[in-house]
């Protein structure tokens, strides 16, 4: 996929993020936004993953840390076939599979996640099993900046060094907000990309919203043989809806009925922008 | 209890205790011979759990964490997601508690069919302390929907359970002691899991217990018939989660009283699982639960614990008498 075309993906999905949360009135609006590009990216351009190949032992496995922005990964798996688009219209619906975190009850959702910092250890575990098997599929896992002081990220983190997990890539998605306020004033993890180094891993930063270098990153991997690899990607809470981007009380909001119309008519415009 | 038995090779005396670990060990790297989908995954812990010549003989099917038991089931659990067969090793105390959430999410909810195994369960590391016990996690992985929770009591039920576990496409959690366990039965019988295990039978009293509790509990039951000429049904009741109900209610149809023991908290273990079931469906045998009380443990060996808190032969027996002269 160009990155034209990626970047028209990105409108659609964005579009389709509000329209689900406004849909179920509930969602992590913020970070599905900011981290859109990224799965988008993955899903489209880095994963060998269709619902031909959902269980193929060779497949490349995403597993979503950050479960919390599981609208992005709803609307990312519908537009690639996983399941028909309209069964997000029960998203957090009473008796719907489709709830508010990342379930294996939805075609094409590798693992059950939600509770944060739990992401590293299972890609681990995934990433282990393809060298004992000499397996060649690669194993992608996203997590967000606010989740990176939970431990178990770090027993982790260490583990994918000492078994040299170079079939593994950790994304973050920095958009530096969380609930509380800037991740820096919460509980900072900076510098990130030193406390990665020093764990052993080789690490890059990249603009999380730009296409080239997203694709230029994932081109690249692994970073160093050897070596797991982590990309920081720099984001933005809210990105593409002017009056979301960087203000935290989208990180659950839901846009009431005039809100939602101005988020549209901004994804459209950006739509036509593309044209 | 507390006699010294001599732990020798199996093969030479197929009758001879050795620890339920000592079985386990011998049961996974037998079959892990032949499959090398096995994998044992441990937490700094293949020493106590007897895993050192798995490790010399299947280096690649040996995944050491390093002292990190969240991350020991988490990656556990990435690993049953790709097909193999996970037997996660850690002392149960901390299996069960520092990863609790691992099991309920990256395991259980996830369905990923991991093997935890507790090893050194209970009080099996005695004077080391509370820290070290595990007297709550039957009560806190019943909980926990689609797990199997499992405490063999001999050698049988603990080689049975292992090669089931093996061909299992289901979370299950094992624990036991390390502690050598004598056989109940000389007999082979029938093993599966949810199926307790009916070691003799009587019609005045119900012994039922799970795991380590299982021996001194049919010991008592002997005891009891040869001084006073009490005759009981001794039941190993191995599988917590899910309880043998029809074995609960045929036996509770006999109307006479029923003693669990465990080495447990009385709370939340067998005895309450058991207990909530036959008032639930309406019997109302006299029925009492042993097990360690709501208290943190006397310092002692395991055998001086399960003798303080009357998990005896001897205290067995006197709680059986007290509850049938209720």
């Amino acid at each position: 996929m160009t990155q034209q075309e990626l970047a028209r993906k990105s409108v659609l999905y964005r579009k389709n993020i509000l329209k689900y949360i406004v849909g179920a009135k509930a969602g992590h609006t913020g970070g599905s936004l900011s981290c859109i590009d990224i799965l988008n990216v993955l899903y489209n351009y880095v994963l060998n993953v269709s619902p031909e190949t959902a269980k193929s032992p060779t497949r490349d496995r995403y597993i979503q840390s950050k479960g919390h922005t599981v609208e992005a990964l709803y609307v990312v798996l519908a537009d690639k076939g996983f399941f028909p688009e309209s069964d997000l219209e029960t998203l957090c619906q009473y008796k719907s599979h489709y709830i508010g975190h990342p379930t294996k009850k939805v075609a094409g959702v590798e693992q059950n996640t939600g509770s944060l910092g739990h992401g590293m250890s299972l890609s681990v575990g995934t990433a282990i099993s393809a060298k004992l098997d000499d397996l060649a599929y690669r194993v992608f896992t996203l997590l967000g900046d606010g989740e990176l002081p939970e431990g178990s990220n770090w027993e982790a983190a260490l583990l994918a060094a000492q078994y040299k997990l170079d079939n593994l890539c950790a994304i973050v998605d920095k958009n530096g907000l969380q609930i509380s306020g800037p991740t820096a004033d919460v509980c900072s993890t900076d510098p990130l990309d030193r406390k990665f180094e020093a764990f052993g891993w080789a690490v890059r930063h990249v603009d999380g919203h730009d296409f080239q270098a997203l694709t230029d990153a994932f081109d690249s991997l692994p970073f160093e043989p050897g070596k797991p690899s982590l990309i920081i990607a720099h984001t933005i809470k809210g990105k593409g809806i002017s009056y979301m981007e960087n203000q935290l009380k989208w990180h659950h909001g839901v846009p009431n009925p005039e809100q939602y119309v101005l988020a549209q008519d901004e994804l459209a415009e950006a739509e036509m922008a593309l044209q | 209890m507390g006699e010294v038995i001599t732990v020798v090779d199996k093969k030479a005396q197929p009758n001879v205790a050795q620890a339920n670990l000592d079985i386990f060990s011998s049961t996974l790297q037998e079959l892990a011979s032949t499959d090398r989908q096995i994998l044992a995954v441990t937490s700094d812990s293949r020493g106590s759990g007897k895993l050192v010549p798995f490790g010399q003989k299947y280096p690649a099917q040996l995944i050491e964490i390093g002292i990190a038991e969240q991350n020991l089931v988490g990656v556990a659990a990435g690993l049953a997601s790709t097909g193999k067969k996970v037997f996660a090793v850690s002392p149960a105390c901390f299996l069960t508690a520092r990863s609790f959430e691992q099991i309920k999410t990256d395991v259980a909810y996830s369905n990923n069919p991991v093997k935890l195994i507790g090893i050194s369960a209970g009080v099996s590391y005695g004077a080391l302390g509370s820290t070290h016990h595990s007297l709550h996690d039957f009560a806190a992985l019943r909980a926990v929907h689609n797990l199997i929770v499992v405490a063999p009591a001999d050698n049988f039920e603990t080689e049975q359970a292992i090669r089931l576990a093996a061909q299992a496409e289901h979370p299950i959690y094992i624990r036991f002691g390390k502690k050598a366990m004598p056989l109940l039965s000389e007999e082979n019988q029938e093993f599966d899991f949810g199926k307790g295990r009916v070691i003799c039978e009587g019609d005045d009293l119900v012994l039922i217990g799970t795991g380590e509790t299982v021996y001194p509990a049919l010991q008592a039951a002997r005891q009891l018939e040869a001084t006073q000429g009490i005759r009981s049904t001794v039941i190993s009741m191995h599988t917590i989660k899910p309880l043998d109900y029809d074995l609960l209610a045929n036996v509770a149809a006999k109307g006479c009283p029923i003693l669990t023991v465990e080495e447990h908290s009385v709370f939340g273990g067998l005895g309450e699982a058991c207990a909530s079931f036959l008032m639930m469906n309406g019997f109302r045998n006299r029925f009492k639960i042993m097990g360690i009380p709501d208290e943190y443990t006397v310092t002692g060996s395991q055998v001086e614990i399960f003798n303080h808190y009357g998990l005896s032969e001897d205290g067995i027996a006197k709680e059986a008498v007290t509850l049938i002269n209720r």
